[in-house]
């Protein structure tokens, strides 16, 4: 299995009102040629914002304060503009939410499907268009060559979604970072969407780093999961070993929140509490303050992401007790 | 509680048959928006009926013309045997406070302008008789408390409360008129899910203490299989299939439950193994210019000449009493569905 990215100690600040808060703290993970790692959070977490550190398209209010994104060896942040430009497409490429946003409304989608083959491959209009008809081909948009010169509004939810990603994957991407691609989308689509992803993995060996708040899609598509909470990532490893047994009483709320086969009008373990605000973070453990495990050494010693198994790790004190019982 | 299996005999909601067509500009009434085209469905006391679909199916339309705020073109909507379209005045005024609604979005159904006292006591302004003024501060403060807030908190503004705390007040000001029936629209599906166990077991408790009951809309399944005891599946303007939960779930009748519950992402991959999954092709077609027949026909793998020439009728289903869907060719079991599928 080759490494296809790896983000080591990656921290983002944002610049506010009242002062830097740290949005992203000291994130790290690995994706591999193939694989999808799915990055798990609630909203306000900072997956999102992880993506954007790593896709270089953070806002004007945000930074990247440390860290590093290394794509072949090679430390993304590191780079120039516009070196980082010509890694954009072929090295790492994003689909967002929000399709409608993300495509531009005054150009045929045609044009845009053609941009990347354009600028990147320096390709001519004429060739440049007939990839972009089989792109449309290879996503399941039927009738490609006719639909060239439609507009994105002419498009469904789900066909819209399935351009963003054609432009993501056009010059097969080392690594596809997805940021909630189905949220938007109804089931049955969803479903699809979910497929089509699946099979551009396998055909093109990209890694996929699937942003999700939701633990169902994550345990169908990932093959790896890191569980964010309060910008700090609390939980690794395989999903299906860390579904099945948490090691982290966070990992563990969430999935007693999801309501099960066969428990109706039982009432559902929630996890009381709200997260905490990022600019005023309690010491020692974010989480403490919502944990049924915490004790006095969660509020004075922050507990770090330590291995607790081969692939696993987990930032509790109390990981074993957990497993235990 | 309602018994789960059969509805009573005198529902306290019951829709039979409703239409609603909207108008397209440049289009013939015949050529409208056909939104409801036949809405089969009843509600018991103190029972909550799950209502799922997708985007388009007519989920919310069926609510705005259940809450009074569309009129059906054809069909019968009764309340407890009552025609509330039949209704004008004083009557229909003191109808309206027996369904009320529970909106998706806390973030946009809140007034930023008005404290959570307002926004709970907004609704006995119109309805004047329902809690006298001098009594309306203390009935505020309960309402807080009944949802799991503070009365402390009545003098606040939305935007210094979470998202589930948002939701909640939105929950007292629907129980502010002591309604029969909330119709909850996507009540959790804007919250986190941490936070959205916290509102469903709120409206189980709500439910066991004050007796209403609930239309429960969402895309969630396996929401609707914890909070609900029926269920009813539209597509495009119908309902295809309706029966108790468990039954539905674990043997859906109509090839399109059969598809939507397939195709829902769930944790039981992980809990239970991995399994066989129908993805349907193609979109749901434009309700502008729906198939002919049954409307699912174009999406389904078992689709026959005559379901492109005879509507199905919505019947018993071949499992347990209560349970109806409208397909000529039913599911017997989802071992079978997933065999046909998969051919």
């Amino acid at each position: 299995m080759t490494v296809a990215m790896e983000v080591e100690r990656l921290s983002v600040d944002v610049r506010t009102p009242a002062g830097r808060v740290r949005a992203v703290r000291d994130v790290s993970f690995t994706v591999h040629s193939g694989q999808a790692m799915a990055l798990l959070g609630e909203s306000g977490c900072g997956k999102s914002m992880t993506a954007q550190a790593i896709a270089g398209l953070l806002g004007p209010v945000a930074e990247v304060a440390g860290g590093a994104v290394r794509l072949d060896g090679v430390d993304v942040l590191g780079l120039d503009p516009a070196s980082r430009r010509k890694l954009a497409g072929p090295g790492l490429a994003i689909v967002f939410q929000d399709a409608l946003t993300a495509l531009n409304p005054v150009y045929p989608v045609g044009t845009q499907l053609a941009e990347p083959f354009r600028i990147h491959e320096k390709l001519s209009r004429r060739a440049a268009r007939e990839k972009a008809v089989e792109l449309m081909d290879r996503v399941g948009i039927p009738e490609p060559r006719s639909r060239l010169n439609a507009y994105p509004h002419q498009f469904s939810g789900g066909m819209r979604q399935r351009l963003l990603i054609a432009m993501a994957v056009a010059l097969r991407p080392a690594v596809l970072l997805a940021d909630e691609p189905t949220t938007a989308l109804d089931v049955t689509v969803q479903a699809q969407i979910m497929e089509l992803l699946a099979e551009l993995r396998t055909e093109q060996r990209m890694a996929l780093v699937l942003i999700t708040h939701d633990l169902a899609v994550a345990a169908e598509q990932a093959d790896h999961v890191a569980v964010m909470y309060a910008g700090a990532v609390v939980e690794t490893g395989p999903v299906a070993e860390v579904f099945r047994a948490p090691r982290h009483p966070y990992t563990r709320g969430l999935l007693d929140s999801v309501p099960a086969a066969g428990d109706r009008g039982t009432r559902l373990r929630s996890i009381d509490g709200a997260p905490p605000e990022l600019a005023d973070l309690p010491s020692g453990c974010a989480f403490r303050a919502r944990c049924p495990l915490a004790t006095e050494r969660c509020a004075t010693e922050r507990p770090p992401l330590a291995e607790t198994g081969p692939g696993r790790a987990s930032a509790c004190h109390y990981w074993k007790e957990l497993a235990d019982g | 509680m309602a018994d789960p299996v059969t509805a009573p005999a005198e529902p306290l909601l019951r829709v039979e048959g409703v239409t609603k067509t909207f108008r397209v500009p440049g289009r013939s009434r015949r050529g409208g928006l056909r939104a409801l085209d036949g809405v089969d469905l009843t509600l018991g006391r103190g029972e909550t009926l799950g209502l799922v679909g997708e985007s388009g199916c007519g989920k919310s339309t069926l609510a705005r013309v259940l809450m009074l705020l569309e009129r059906p073109d054809g069909g019968t909507v009764r309340t407890a045997g009552v025609d509330p379209f039949a209704l004008r005045g004083k009557e229909l005024l003191a109808w309206r406070r027996r369904i009320q609604m529970v909106f998706q979005d806390p973030y946009a159904s809140l007034n930023p302008r008005l404290t959570a006292a307002q926004l709970i006591g907004e609704p006995w302004l119109t309805h004047r008789d329902i809690v006298p003024p001098e009594r309306r501060a203390a009935r505020v403060r309960e309402l807080l408390e009944l949802v799991g807030l503070r009365a402390s908190d009545a003098d606040r503004y939305p935007q210094e409360f979470s998202g589930g705390q948002r939701q909640r007040i939105g929950i007292a000001r629907a129980l502010a008129l002591g309604p029969d029936v909330l119709i909850c629209d996507e009540p959790v599906s804007a919250l986190d899910l941490s936070v959205q166990a916290q509102v469903l077991n709120l409206l189980a408790d709500l439910q066991a203490e004050l007796g209403v009951s609930y239309l429960f809309i969402s895309h969630d399944l396996s929401v609707v299989r914890h909070v609900a005891e029926r269920v009813a599946v539209m597509y495009l303007g119908r309902v295809v299939e309706s029966g108790p939960v468990d039954e539905v779930f674990a043997a859906p009748a109509h090839p399109y439950t059969a598809a939507l519950l397939s195709a829902a992402p769930s944790l039981d991959a992980v809990r239970e193994g991995s399994r066989e999954r129908i993805v349907l092709k193609g979109e749901v077609p434009s309700p502008l210019d729906p198939p002919s027949g049954c409307r699912f026909r174009t999406r389904c793998w078992q689709a026959e000449p005559r379901c492109a020439d005879v509507v199905p009728p919505f019947e018993p289903a071949p499992g347990g009493p209560g349970h109806r869907v409208a397909c000529h060719l039913p599911l017997s079991d989802r071992a079978q569905a997933t065999e046909h599928a998969l051919q």
